[in-house]
């Protein structure tokens, strides 16, 4: 490890020392290409981050992939119905390693004012992992912006050896997610329990 | 544009046969329909489209409804003798109504700017007879209607050029939009439920105790 003092020193003559894990996770993280594809009215909202006004690309992330092969963030924008949720999954076992999820909206991360019919799927965490959700109906350009940040910091913050490293460094871990088919009344399985796992709730008098 | 009476006088006078019954509306609306019958549906509908003081030539609506057997009460005021004195009494007369499934079209004119006049069709029954002929070939944008009518409710309209399930997948085998449609126990958790979900969460405990 460096010292923070001669590291400060020797900044202050034009040679900045860093970790590889930093440069190789700042790279990463400044390059997050988005794949092009949007499922209801919160797409809408994920162009007009994308447009000058929001300036996407101010973090590096305006190119829209209309391929899963060369996407490294599915941003599920909108609301995935049970018809749909085969397509997003198989779509995201697609993409190539590392791979992020950013579920944006009220119906990606709950189902929404959908979650008690019989046609939504009550969050596409139940079959993929999610990074990070954003609330909204449909959430502010704002938010998808603040979103975007938190997986930055996200992937900055990863370690590359340790335990908690990412999943695409880990050999054990799964690259793609069982797609659900579809039975006579339901998605079967309804959930994939390795990935979610409904919250016991517990109440204190 | 002329009443649905001189409009029922004038179909029955040219199509042999034809059985049409104007349905009151008691809602504010009041906009009443004409209830046709299925065997002279594509008949009346192409007198509805061809007719030179009619020419409805645009379905802008076809949209399903699921009845349930149900009892008719009705008031009827008779007159009868009691104690020696005539009286004026209300009986309610109760009549069983077999379900059906109904397939309502509205119609309007695009080249003489009436409308609408709504049509409907009834299914002998729920169950087995749920058959309606399709009036695609008429009206062409009744297409994907008509399909959403068949993967909701059940009906089978045929001489359809494409019946399959539209927005449900194939494989399917519920109606949703029926009224005894069961839902699958996709409940999971909800931190405070009430109502509605509070049974919901009730019958998937319930469920889970069993299985176990």
């Amino acid at each position: 490890m460096i010292d923070e003092g001669l590291r400060s020193e020797l900044s202050k003559q034009g040679i900045f020392t860093l970790k590889l894990e930093e440069l190789y996770n700042w790279g990463r993280k400044n390059s997050v290409w988005p794949l092009q594809f949007g499922l209801a009215c919160c797409a809408i909202e994920m162009i007009a981050t994308s447009m000058a006004r929001y300036d996407l690309a101010r973090f590096g992330a305006e190119v829209f992939r209309p391929s899963p092969r060369q996407a490294d963030l599915m941003i599920v924008a909108g609301t995935v119905t049970k018809k749909m949720a085969p397509q997003v999954i198989r779509l995201y076992n697609q993409m190539p390693e590392p791979k992020y999820v950013i579920a944006m909206g009220a119906c990606a991360i709950s189902g929404g004012p959908f979650k008690q019919g019989y046609n939504v799927l009550k969050g596409i965490d139940r079959y993929i992992p999610v990074d990070v959700h954003i609330p909204g109906c449909p959430p502010r350009p704002e938010a998808l912006l603040h979103a975007f940040m938190t997986l930055q910091k996200k992937i900055e913050e990863q370690s590359l050896t340790s335990a908690q490293r990412p999943r695409h460094l880990d050999a054990n871990a799964p690259s793609e997610f069982p797609i659900p088919r579809y039975g006579a009344h339901d998605l079967e399985p309804p959930s994939n329990r390795n990935v979610w796992q409904p919250p016991t709730v517990t109440r204190t008098e | 544009m002329e009443t649905l009476e001189q409009l029922k006088t004038r179909i029955e006078a040219s199509i042999q046969g034809a059985r049409l019954e104007v349905i009151a509306n008691e809602s504010p609306s009041a906009q009443r329909s004409l209830l046709i019958d299925p065997e002279h549906a594509v008949g009346i509908a192409k007198f509805l489209r061809n007719d030179p003081q009619l020419r409805f030539d645009y379905a802008s609506n076809v949209t399903g409804v699921d009845w349930l057997d149900t009892v008719l009460k009705e008031k009827v005021k008779t007159k009868k003798v009691v104690d020696g004195v005539e009286k004026e009494i209300e009986e309610i007369i109760e009549k069983k109504r077999p379900g059906f499934l109904e397939a309502v079209y509205h119609l309007y004119s695009m080249e003489l700017k009436h409308g609408p006049v709504i049509i409907r069709m009834r299914t002998a029954n729920r169950a087995d007879q749920v058959h309606l002929p399709s009036l695609t070939p008429i009206w062409r944008g009744c297409e994907f209607q008509e399909r959403e009518i068949f993967d909701l409710y059940g009906v089978v309209f045929d001489c359809h050029p494409d019946l399959r399930r539209i927005l449900m997948w194939e494989g399917f085998q519920d109606y949703p939009m029926r009224k005894d449609y069961v839902e699958p126990d996709d409940y999971e958790y909800e931190p405070t439920a009430h109502d509605k979900v509070l049974e919901k969460s009730k019958k998937h405990e319930a469920f889970g105790k069993a299985m176990t």
